[in-house]
């Protein structure tokens, strides 16, 4: 019991981690960028060369493929994402989906469609036991491992977006790009930055979560639904309500598998469509205009 | 649309044009003419059909939807269930394909009136998410991931029995499009379709002239879900068989990238867009049948940055940007 909870909230973090990007370039840049899950997947991919090909070390690895990712990112968004900012949703799905699509069978050109398996490194594997009976709470080192780095990166994404010079150049510039440019904020570079940091995050959770999701060339299509569920739910004014909402999707998600086996992801999916019938801005925003 | 339109041009837009002629002798003529292919017809037919249902919604009431293959789906199984267990005969089973879907039509109309796009776009993939797994999980009923099998028709209108060729397939998915595009051009094209468009250009001044917003946008839901449902029984109909696939995201997907080829907001887009890509797709998945979904991706991305309005519409931009 207690370890599922565990395991559902190491999922959810996960899934806080893979999304918390798309929840930057939805909510305050309101583009919908449906090719979010292909940065993950880079991630993924990238992990698995460095760490099993190369043999590097593995907390090496992720700040490593974090770059990777947010370079791959940046280039992007200056080639082609730049242009859609302003252009209607149509477009953006369009464009998005056209883009996960070619990931897709990219990856499945250079790396073959069959899934990728990492090994841990040994310090990360086995796992630990507390209590006794009914009660027992077993846990992984490497979830352990993974709520540790997820809370760790969340604090530090809400301090910087309070906190520093550039969060309050970034929400200045998504409320209101001309004035902010007339103040002489860097517009586009601060869009850039963002973009490229959303999506290195994403490759991040990719890497981390290489052992616990299949990193396979669906992969992008797989989680889709995932992340904007997180993003949807979560609402996309605060960065803690697509956290709470990421655990929450983990915990409904792992529970739901172990208890109900037969109806998959059924209950996830009523659940959102209940929500955002319930409270179509999502469960924690500060409500208001549609 | 540049010049404002008198009602003239509003009237004389109505007036059946004499390549609309043409394009229903062509439509007639295919089975005929293509008889070696009949069954690709087949498809190209039911397809546009799909694609013209999407475009309802999306061209002429601007409702993003990524869901649209729950009700091409729940088409497809109930007009195969129907005829398994209840009755096999292609129109009845059609009948109730089309009355079972705009009901789930108008179940699901509610969820798309709230929200932003957004909202839209996750309520609408997640009734097709929810589709396939009651699909997948119904397995007893459904067949899960094996497919619906063992859909026996009967004959069309009691003597046209279906035959290996897919000739009779082909003329009868045929004639039935051509039927439902005829009574969709007369919707479109009559004042309900026009306070569509308004809503869609511009939903608050729609409301402000007194337009019902909501009521028209669930009529409008509720035809493009039966819609839907009619193209997905004919598929099942035709090829006697329903597998998860129809309710698949790339269904959904698939059939936006037609809309976009031929025209959104233009109702032989669909028709269009459906022909275009069925033929590269045959082409192309000949040469690289694994990869073919790059190529898909690729023509999307072009298409976007280019400007889609520039395509194959020559006739009119949907919008004046």
């Amino acid at each position: 019991m207690l370890t599922l909870l565990f395991d559902g909230v190491a999922y959810g973090m996960l899934l806080f981690v893979l999304a918390v990007g798309l929840s930057i370039t939805l909510g305050l840049m309101n583009f919908i960028n449906l090719a979010h899950g292909s940065f993950a997947m880079l991630g993924g991919y990238a992990m698995v060369i460095l760490f099993k090909h190369l043999s590097l070390p593995f907390l090496l690895c992720l700040p490593l493929v974090f770059i990777v990712v947010a370079l791959a990112g940046a280039l992007l968004e200056r080639l082609l994402y730049r242009q859609l900012y302003q252009r209607p949703h149509l477009d953006q799905v369009l464009f998005s989906i056209g883009l996960a699509f070619m990931s897709v069978a990219a990856v499945d050109y250079l790396m073959g469609s069959s899934q990728q398996n990492l090994v841990l490194p040994e310090w990360l594997q086995g796992r630990g036991e507390w209590g006794e009976g009914a009660w027992s709470f077993g846990f992984g080192y490497y979830r352990l491992f993974i709520i540790g780095v997820c809370t760790l990166l969340t604090l530090v994404l809400q301090l910087i977006l309070s906190k520093t010079r550039f969060g309050s150049q970034l929400r200045a510039s998504v409320d209101d790009p001309t004035v902010a440019a007339g103040l002489g904020i860097p517009v586009n570079r601060v869009f850039l930055l963002t973009f490229a940091v959303g999506s290195g995050l994403a490759g991040l959770g990719g890497a981390l979560g290489a052992e616990i999701l299949s990193i396979e060339p669906l992969f992008p299509l797989k989680y889709m639904i995932y992340f904007l569920i997180v993003v949807a739910v979560g609402g996309t004014s605060s960065i803690t309500g697509p956290l709470l909402a990421a655990v929450f999707l983990g915990v409904a998600d792992v529970f739901g598998k172990y208890y109900i086996p037969k109806l998959g992801g059924f209950v996830v999916y009523v659940l959102m469509i209940a929500i955002l019938l319930w409270r179509p801005q999502g469960l924690f925003s500060r409500g208001g205009k549609s | 649309m540049s010049a404002p339109m008198g009602i003239t041009d509003v009237l004389s837009r109505h007036k059946t044009k004499w390549w609309e002629w043409m394009g229903v002798l062509a439509a007639l003529a295919t089975p005929i003419v293509f008889s070696s292919h009949a069954m690709m017809v087949n498809e190209i037919a039911v397809t546009a059909l799909f694609a013209v249902a999407l475009d309802l919604i999306l061209g002429y009431s601007g409702i993003v939807s990524l869901g649209h293959a729950a009700f091409f789906g729940w088409g497809a199984y109930s007009a195969g269930l129907f005829a398994k267990h209840v009755h096999n005969d292609p129109l009845m089973g059609l009948l109730f394909s089309v009355i079972s879907s705009g009901f789930i039509g108008l179940a699901c109309s509610f969820t798309v009136l709230r929200g932003s796009d957004l909202t839209r776009l996750m309520v609408t993939l997640g009734v097709s998410l929810i589709g396939f797994e009651l699909a997948n999980r119904l397995s007893d009923l459904t067949g899960g991931a094996d497919g619906l099998q063992g859909v026996l028709m009967g004959p069309v209108l009691g003597v046209f029995e279906f035959d290996l060729s897919g000739q009779v397939a082909c003329t009868y998915s045929v004639g039935i499009v051509l039927l439902v595009m005829i009574l969709l051009r007369r919707l479109v094209h009559s004042p309900f379709g026009a306070s569509l468009m308004a809503i869609r250009d511009n939903r608050l001044r729609a409301m402000a002239v007194g337009l019902s917003v909501s009521k028209s946008l669930v009529v409008i839901y509720c035809i493009s879900a039966a819609v839907a449902g009619l193209s997905g029984a004919l598929l099942a109909q035709t090829t006697a068989f329903a597998s998860l696939d129809v309710f698949s995201f790339e269904r959904s997907a698939d059939v936006m990238l037609m809309l976009v080829i031929g025209g959104v907001g233009w109702l032989y887009g669909g028709v269009l867009g459906a022909i275009v890509f069925k033929l590269i797709q045959d082409q192309l998945s000949s040469l690289t049948p694994q990869y073919w979904m790059f190529w898909i991706g690729l023509l999307l991305v072009v298409l976007v940055l280019v400007g889609r309005e520039r395509l194959l519409n020559p006739f009119k931009g949907w919008r004046s940007r």
